[in-house]
């Protein structure tokens, strides 16, 4: 069963009752929210994502309340409940949609070391997966939403999940993040994408998040094996070129990028040493999505041949 | 229903756990919520029963085991860059707490997240370990200079430092309580029972006793029970292990606590472990150890105000009580912390300062 198939009222009762749960790639959510923002951006961006049975187990139930309090009537604020902490200084009431995919981010990269978590964008095609880890404003998540509208799929915009046995990547497959001037871009770049509406004033700018295409979903299912490290970076009037960066410098890097290399101690080095060594690492300017579509697709083209 | 659900895993009689897939979520978050998700692994581990649990509980279990790993390795690291901070010196290091559960390889550690290491020395050499810290790293945290001076002349420790590179938080104390308290003890007097440690030269650990007796005080006069049951199951893993190599370790408890006067937290911290898991010292001893707590009403109202406040502040078995309990118990650790002469100007300047954090006031 998937959200779409759930009637309207329902899924709001669900919201403001029991929870709402939700399968995102190998993790399950439970919602809870009275917020309409919060449904109503459920059912644009989640409509595919199938509901999880009775039997299974939830990892993580995610509560976004309204403060109480004076803050019911004046500056009314939004705040993200966790096992009864408040993991985040609370926002205004209408951050509510974007408070929620943050906090769906934070129960991953803070509890599941059952993966090596990378703070990084993977897309998949032809079999061969691209890790693109990068800091913020790097144009990583533009790049990626551009790359997941012309054929490549997508296993997350913000975390890769590389398994301890084989090293590949599990799909997560959650709305892609976008802000400030990528939205317009990616408008242009892919009418067809579908934008939930834009929140303005968040601490990262105007933001929103673009769903993922339903054939990405129906092959949530599918693990990709990690063929390139591909570091992005945004530079204006800039050609798309690809130039090769050392494996110690990008292993050094990706350990920079990780939620929990640290945790992982020696794990998490050899696990790296094994990544960059099967993986062609590479730097990539570009300012043009057009450009960088075409140098990414001529990679790909290397695995059909 | 579910209240208690992490409480009850740890009665000793109780078998494997036959939970339900939502029981699970439940614990888990429980134990997220208590500090105690090592804990629990650990328990499974022990008996066998890890193999049973379903595969997502039993990734989190996992993971909170790798980082127990990770940390105890930490600890060590940290005891030794503060080894070399402070160079040789004729009077050992103590280590408290966590560190030195660790250092020592007593059971707490097993299972035992961190956030700090406590240390202790001398009171009249606080000032030049402080400065050797300093020079190695570890600045202090505290910017305020009220709260520097209040720490400095009231507290039982100098402000946490921090080291400014790697971050990690270190706390410097000259006794276990503060000094104003009524539960006060002489740090010299603790020097006299340190036990060296094998593992690493120059540092020591209080004698079994009195790191007993520390962690029976410490639930009391931090006045936050969030971490109330992991803080009494460390008690429980002492007494079991000390009374187990040690026949006489309880009578020694027993006039170690009349000696330095701790013999009610100790009694009230006795009571809880009874009515969780089950411990109790030995029957012919039980009289004298109920007798050093208070008597009557007292007892029962001071049982039944930790009893709640210990429950995990998780909303499945959140009650209004127990939150009016910790506020009660808040106030009391206040009330045994300081004279009211010193904590009522105390607590106003606090409120003040938090209500406008930026305008210290200027009378001081």
């Amino acid at each position: 069963m998937t959200l779409s198939e759930l009637a309207q009222a329902e899924l709001r009762t669900r919201l403001r009752g029991v929870g709402l749960k939700l399968a995102c790639g190998p993790f399950n959510y439970r919602i809870r929210s009275p917020i309409g923002a919060i449904a109503d951006g459920l059912r644009l961006l989640y409509a595919d994502y199938r509901i999880p049975a009775e039997s299974e187990f939830i990892d993580f139930t995610v509560n976004i309340e309204r403060s109480g309090g004076l803050r019911r009537f004046w500056r009314p604020q939004v705040k993200f409940a966790y096992d009864g902490t408040y993991p985040f200084v609370p926002m205004q009431l209408d951050h509510a949609f974007p408070l929620l995919e943050w906090a769906m981010n934070w129960c991953i990269s803070s509890q599941a070391d059952h993966f090596l978590m990378l703070h990084s964008a993977v897309i998949e095609r032809n079999g061969g997966a691209v890790i693109m880890p990068a800091p913020p404003g790097s144009g990583k998540s533009t790049l990626c939403a551009g790359l997941v509208c012309r054929g490549w799929r997508l296993l997350s915009d913000e975390l890769a999940l590389l398994s301890f046995t084989d090293g590949w990547i599990t799909p997560l497959a959650r709305p892609i993040s976008l802000k400030n001037e990528s939205l317009d871009v990616i408008r242009k770049f892919s009418p067809d994408a579908v934008l939930n509406q834009v929140t303005h004033h968040t601490t990262k700018g105007s933001v929103s998040h673009m769903k993922v295409p339903t054939a990405h979903l129906a092959r949530v299912a599918q693990r990709a094996r990690p063929r390139w490290v591909i570091f992005p970076k945004y530079v204006p009037g800039a050609n798309a070129r690809l130039t090769p960066r050392s494996k110690a410098q990008s292993l050094l890097s990706l350990g920079g990028n990780s939620f929990n290399y640290g945790v992982l101690g020696l794990k998490g080095f050899e696990q790296l040493s094994e990544l960059v060594s099967q993986c062609d690492c590479y730097d990539f300017e570009y300012s043009q999505l057009e450009q960088a579509v075409a140098v990414f697709d001529a990679l790909a083209q290397e695995l059909v041949a | 229903m579910n209240a208690d659900l992490i409480a009850s895993v740890w009665a000793r009689s109780n078998p494997c756990p036959s939970l339900s897939i939502t029981d699970w979520e439940l614990l888990l978050g429980q134990a997220r919520r208590t500090g105690l998700l090592a804990r629990l692994a650990q328990h499974l581990l022990d008996r066998g029963w890890m193999e049973q649990v379903p595969a997502g509980p039993q990734h989190y279990l996992q993971g909170a085991l790798r980082l127990v790993e990770r940390q105890k390795l930490a600890v060590r690291w940290e005891v030794n860059c503060i080894r070399r901070a402070l160079g040789e010196r004729q009077t050992p290091v103590v280590l408290l707490k966590g560190a030195a559960y660790v250092v020592a390889n007593l059971p707490p550690a097993r299972a035992r997240l961190f956030s700090d290491i406590d240390i202790m020395v001398p009171r009249e050499q606080v000032a030049q370990t402080e400065a050797a810290l300093f020079a190695a790293g570890w600045i202090s945290a505290e910017r305020d200079a009220y709260n520097q001076r209040y720490y400095r002349t009231w507290m039982h420790e100098v402000p946490p430092l921090k080291h400014v590179q790697r971050n990690t938080v270190l706390d410097l104390h000259h006794t276990i309580s503060p000094p104003t308290s009524r539960f006060k003890v002489d740090g010299a007097r603790l020097f006299d029972q340190v036990q060296a440690v094998d593992s690493e030269p120059g540092f020591c650990t209080l004698g079994p006793a009195d790191m007993v007796l520390h962690s029976a005080v410490h639930l009391f006069q931090e006045g936050d029970f969030g971490h109330g049951l992991r803080d009494l199951l460390d008690l429980d893993d002492l007494l079991q292990h000390f009374s187990g190599s040690d026949p006489t370790f309880w009578s020694t408890l027993l006039s170690r606590a009349r000696e330095l006067a701790l013999g009610v937290p100790l009694a009230h911290a006795l009571r809880q472990l009874e009515r969780l898991f089950g411990t109790v010292p030995p029957l012919e001893l039980r009289p004298e150890f109920s007798a050093m707590g208070p008597g009557g009403l007292a007892r029962h109202a001071m049982s039944t105000l930790i009893g709640a406040a210990v429950r995990p502040q998780h909303p499945s078995c959140d009650a209004p009580f127990s939150e009016a309990a910790r506020w009660l118990l808040f106030v009391r650790s206040h009330y045994i912390r300081m004279p009211a002469y010193l904590i009522v100007p105390h607590l106003l300047r606090k409120a003040y300062m938090r209500q406008f954090p930026d305008q210290p006031p200027t009378a001081a």
